[in-house]
């Protein structure tokens, strides 16, 4: 990139942090922006995710299995087993169990856009007229936020159906404390602190391992990136390939278990949800 | 880390993708895993009984085997009795008709021996006669003189 107009390194990396919009954003909270970016990433692939399953599904056989059948096979075991022992209720699993899988699939593939070269994507899009592309869904915080806070609607909605609301109310305000009619506004406002908790932690966990990781892929390709033919800038680009190589290695077990834990997660505040205290 | 309603996006699509999962990947996979499961129950217990039943059939040809083997041992004793029955039955005959034979021939021989004594005895007449003519140089007459020649026959007795 040894063009009159090559970016700094602080120009290459806000560039790559910035999202596809549809209006230019104002402030930190502006309900009237949309990451199109984040939503043709996230939307595509788990669509593709859910319709290669689907067409898996409809092609199962329960005898001697393909490949590709029992690899999607031992994920669902998976799931379902983990599933079976957070959640207790069966009724419940009937959604909680695919959703599950759906959380772990679909997180799983927005995540391994990581390993596609960082500027591979964005530098298509711009060729073919898109100023800023993000590939990586997962760190965008509202993605994983909205995952979150789904989850969160389910822990409602299941603590509702199971407790009925009489029996969510009384645990809100007597759990985990008491039941005295002092210790209720401080039973109330530790379990919304507890709900709150929950919930961003939830999608700040994801979120910040893959805004980390994509970060320093972005630092590796600056690294690679600087050669200009000195020595001194041809050891950079073998040490980018290097860790990049590296990175991306370590990369695939990242963006696994955070698929995995954002999976089980669900699952256990969803059980959560079905345990009284 | 700007909020904005790409948040809500994500949320109903995330709810949509886990309904789309529960109703079109999930019950079929599940369906076939369980299947699965039962096929190879069945195929256990079906070889499990397998094995039972040739277990069962060893046995029973193991007490076919013996059953045989002893019928087999009785029909030879039996044999082997019958046979020296037999053979004890034959060798009686065979003493019977010896005995019967030895009896017969010295029941013959007695009588081979009386006839060749009569004969004897007839020529010693006739001797006798013939050597008392020469002695005598005259004929005796036979018939004057047969009390005579009978009581030297009897004599001769």
């Amino acid at each position: 990139m040894a063009t009159e107009h090559a970016p700094t390194a602080s120009e290459y990396i806000v560039h790559h942090l910035t999202f596809l919009t549809n209006q230019k954003q104002v402030g930190l909270v502006d309900w009237s922006v949309l990451h199109l970016d984040t939503l043709f990433f996230s939307i595509g692939l788990g669509l593709l995710a859910v319709f290669i399953m689907a067409r898996l599904a409809a092609r199962a056989t329960s005898g001697v299995p393909g490949r590709f059948q029992a690899a999607v096979e031992i994920v669902i075991e998976m799931v379902a087993d983990q599933a079976k022992g957070i959640v207790h209720s069966p009724k419940s699993r009937e959604f909680v169990a695919p959703l599950a899988l759906t959380v772990f699939v679909w997180i799983f593939l927005m995540n391994a856009m990581d390993l596609v070269p960082v500027d591979l994507l964005p530098r298509a899009g711009e060729a073919a007229g898109i100023p800023y592309m993000r590939v990586v869904a997962t760190a965008d915080l509202n993605a994983t936020l909205g995952m979150s806070l789904a989850v969160l609607l389910l822990c409602l909605y299941y603590s509702v159906k199971i407790k009925g609301f009489g029996g969510w109310m009384h645990e809100l305000f007597t759990a985990p404390f008491g039941a005295h009619p002092l210790l209720w506004p401080i039973n109330f406002a530790m379990q919304m602190i507890e709900y709150v908790a929950k919930t961003v932690s939830h999608g700040m966990r994801l979120f910040g391992n893959m805004y980390a990781g994509e970060l320093i892929f972005m630092l590796i390709a600056l690294m690679s990136a600087a050669w200009v033919g000195t020595l001194g800038s041809g050891l950079l680009w073998i040490g980018g390939v290097i860790a990049g190589t590296i990175w991306a290695i370590f990369h695939i077990l990242i963006i696994t278990l955070q698929a995995f834990i954002f999976m089980m997660l669900t699952l256990v505040y969803v059980g959560q949800a079905h345990e009284s205290h | 880390m700007n909020l904005n309603a790409t948040l809500f996006a994500q949320l109903v699509v995330f709810l949509i993708l886990a309904w789309f999962t529960m109703k079109f990947v999930w019950p079929p996979i599940m369906k076939a895993l369980d299947e699965r499961a039962k096929k190879i129950a069945d195929g256990l217990s079906a070889a499990d009984k397998a094995k039972s039943e040739l277990a069962l059939t060893e046995k029973k040809v193991v007490d076919e085997l013996k059953k045989a083997r002893e019928s087999a041992t009785e029909l030879r004793a039996g044999a082997e009795k019958q046979g020296v029955a037999l053979v004890e039955e034959a060798r009686q005959e065979a003493a019977r008709i010896i005995a019967q034979a030895r009896q017969a021939a010295e029941a013959e021989a007695g009588v081979a021996a009386q006839r060749a004594k009569e004969a004897l005895r007839e020529q010693v007449a006739v001797l006798a006669v013939a050597g008392a003519e020469r002695i005598l140089r005259k004929e005796i007459n036979a018939q004057v003189h047969a009390d005579l020649l009978a009581n030297l026959k009897q004599e001769l007795k």
